[in-house]
């Protein structure tokens, strides 16, 4: 009992002392909670490079330990908590797994501050973060329309959730833009990260026929099958060039480490609060790898639209679209408002797969 | 001049004792000098990794969280393995018992009463041990070796569930994210005391532990499972009939596995999703064998394991070591526990090489 009273002093006193600011000259701590290992050179490694970029910038006022490979599950509930007790002012948890460990924990320590990645549900400590890929999914769609000859794409995907098939439908969309006949193929390769199977699945693709390769998985694999085989792809999560010097289009690189910056920023200023931000290309949450092995009008077109995106010019998903089955989905000049697209269960006209439901 | 193994006559009683201690003192050492080596204060490491653990309240908890699960697959699998059936599958019948145990409160999402609970527990113990039937029915009549049906079955399951929660068992209102809804309040395990998270699936791993350890000490149940482990052909003379054992072993092994899934989902996760355990029915095997298959030593050892998983989340967060560091620790721990009890069955010698001595010399 005792023991018990002196750990509830001791954390009382580690919260009050972080939320009144009386300890302003000790560094805040920025905590990190990993799924996976910080070098597995896809999501992870991705927030890894977002934390040392907030390191760097910000080195002198904040400290950001970190947790990484906690599995999704009771142990995440244990890890953040740890977290909070340890004295984290905030604590980004970076897995879309960890959203009801992060609410159960935030809801004890309501004076700490939570992020959760990629997540739908809120609390007035917690907010949600997620950055707008699809953006860069619709440069890249566009520039396979004019690179794809016989103007057929194939997508291997992770799995059906609304991220992923909004990615598919942005892609689609862009393409048709250049290329109104545009078509895609996709292989639900049902893992994020399994060289293995991405590659299987890469090879399935262009056996059918698809002549430029794109992917919503982590690894490399299918930018060497595609470099194999002679043909155009694009990277994801980070700048696969290495993987295929003759062979990536660009790549959409997710550069948290703005965002970390950003919402650090607020926290110091005190003006930290509970939103569902989702950030995009104009924020440098997602960035684009260097337009390769293309000509240059091709080229010119894909930074046209870049600019486009980012100056809030062109919003990838404006009417007139139809879904697959040929029914109206928005009217010309409609924009399709966050919410649906945050929980997109469907395809648009031209996507040749059934969707897994 | 070699080394050499050689079989004690009898048990050692005194390595029996010492071998456990043995272990720590060795770990301790290789801790100091790793740790050291990486330029971290060892003292600090060992504090961090050992000792800092058991003076929370809340990390005491966590402690009966993590330990749980492993007691409860562990001790089923030590009377399994005692019979001389080898259970690999436990993880498979954890997941399908957490699989079982959900059916009602993922399909009847607005019955509230008090009786779910029970109902739950009861339907996870007895899925576990209807997927523990499978490899029972195949070695009883066709002798196929259980090792391997057990093993290939855990990841059926995996998948059976994968699919459940991103098809037909999927949260409607959840943006098809593979989840199930949230099971309601009285559907969900609760806590043992206020202070933290230890729900009753540590008591139940308590009771099971107490209980078998009681059956193989006072039971002629516990006689018959000694005897056939040993010698089947001894226990037919006895009357003994080892088909019969396999069924028994498989199918209590199988329903405690299956307990503990349906508790850590109800306990600790309270919905269903694609990952529900870090391989605790596999990390139940080490435990049952360094707890030396004695179900009150597997308390003692699921609690030692659970603590070096806590121990090694505190080491990176507060000396910033990987995760791989402590995992390394954590194997060093289990390489020096094992290998000193080989000191309990045999002793080392020291043998000389045979040579004339008049040869060597110079």
């Amino acid at each position: 009992m005792k023991k018990l009273i002196i750990a509830l002093t001791a954390t009382a006193a580690v919260l009050g002392g972080f939320s009144s600011g009386a300890q302003a000259q000790e560094k805040k701590k920025v905590c990190f909670i990993y799924v996976g290992s910080r070098t597995d050179g896809g999501w992870t490694q991705a927030h890894e490079l977002g934390r040392q970029a907030l390191d760097k910038a910000l080195g002198d006022k904040v400290e950001t330990p970190f947790l990484e490979n906690v599995p999704e599950g009771p142990d995440a509930e244990r890890a953040i908590e740890r977290m909070a007790r340890s004295g984290c002012s905030i604590v980004f948890t970076t897995s879309f797994g960890f959203m009801d460990a992060t609410l159960k924990v935030a809801a004890k320590f309501p004076d700490v501050k939570f992020e959760h990645a990629t997540g739908f549900k809120a609390a007035p400590n917690v907010a949600t973060y997620n950055s707008r890929f699809y953006e860069g999914r619709y440069i890249a769609g566009q520039i396979a329309g004019k690179m794809s000859k016989k103007g057929l794409a194939g997508y291997i995907a992770s799995f059906p959730i609304p991220e992923v098939v909004m990615g598919i439908n942005a892609f689609e969309l862009g393409a048709k833009s250049v290329n109104p006949n545009f078509k895609m193929k996709v292989v639900w390769a049902n893992t994020w990260f399994d060289p293995g199977k991405e590659a299987d699945a890469a090879k399935a693709l262009i056996d059918q026929g698809v002549d430029i390769l794109t992917q919503h998985t982590d690894t490399t694999a299918p930018m060497q099958v595609a470099a194999e085989r002679g043909i155009y792809a694009f990277g994801q999560a980070s700048d696969m060039i290495a993987a295929g010097p003759k062979t990536q289009l660009t790549a959409i690189v997710d550069t948290w480490g703005a965002y970390y910056i950003k919402r650090t920023k607020a926290l110091l200023d005190g003006t930290w609060k509970s939103e569902q931000i989702w950030d995009g290309l104009k924020d440098g949450i997602l960035t684009m790898a260097p337009y390769t092995n293309m000509p240059d009008d091709v080229k010119a077109m894909a930074e046209e639209t870049e600019a486009k995106i980012k100056s809030g010019e062109l919003h990838p998903f404006t009417g007139p679209i139809n879904k697959q089955d040929g029914t109206p989905w928005l009217k010309a000049g409609e924009k399709a408002d966050d919410g649906t697209l945050l929980g997109m269960n469907f395809y648009v006209e031209g996507v040749d797969d059934k969707l897994p439901q | 001049m070699r080394i050499e193994l050689q079989r004690r006559p009898k048990v050692s009683k005194l390595f029996s004792v010492l071998s456990p201690l043995m272990a720590l003192v060795l770990t301790l050492i290789a801790g100091v000098i790793m740790f050291g080596l990486m330029g971290i204060d060892p003292i600090k490491a060992m504090d961090v990794y050992f000792v800092e653990p058991l003076t929370d309240i809340w990390s005491l908890h966590e402690l009966a969280v993590k330990a749980a699960p492993l007691i409860l697959i562990g001790v089923g699998l030590s009377i399994c393995y005692r019979s001389n059936n080898w259970n690999i599958g436990a993880e498979g019948q954890f997941t399908i018992g957490a699989i079982t145990g959900s059916i009602l409160p993922v399909l009847y999402p607005n019955w509230h009463s008090w009786a779910i609970l029970p109902l739950m527990m009861v339907m996870g113990a007895v899925g576990g041990a209807l997927y523990a039937a499978i490899p029972a029915l195949l070695k009883a009549r066709f002798n196929t070796n259980e090792i391997l049906t057990s093993l290939m079955l855990v990841y059926i399951a995996g998948l059976f569930l994968d699919w459940l929660v991103r098809g037909p068992w999927r949260d409607p209102k959840g943006y098809n994210f593979p989840v199930t809804t949230s099971f309601q309040p009285e559907a969900v395990l609760p806590e043992i005391i206020s202070s933290g998270r230890a729900h009753w699936g540590f008591v139940f791993a308590i009771v099971a532990a107490v209980a078998l350890w009681f059956m193989m000490r006072f039971m002629l149940k516990g006689f018959e499972v000694s005897v056939l482990g040993q010698s089947e052909r001894a226990g037919r003379f006895a009357g003994f009939s080892g088909r019969r054992m396999i069924w028994f072993a498989m199918l209590l092994s199988g329903a405690l596995a299956g307990l503990a899934g349906i508790s850590e989902v109800s306990g600790s996760i309270g919905h269903l999703q694609p990952s529900i355990s870090p391989g605790y029915g596999f990390t139940a095997i080490i435990v049952a064998f360094l707890g030396r298959l004695n179900p009150l030593g597997i308390i003692a050892s699921g609690l030692v394991l659970a603590l070096t998983y806590l121990g090694g989340e505190a080491a990176q967060l507060s000396i910033g070591i990987s995760d791989k560091v402590s995992r390394v620790f954590q194997g060093l721990l289990l390489f020096f526990v094992l290998s000193c009890d080989t000191l309990i069955h045999y002793r080392i010698r020291l043998i000389f090489s045979g040579r004339p001595t008049t040869e060597g010399k110079s």
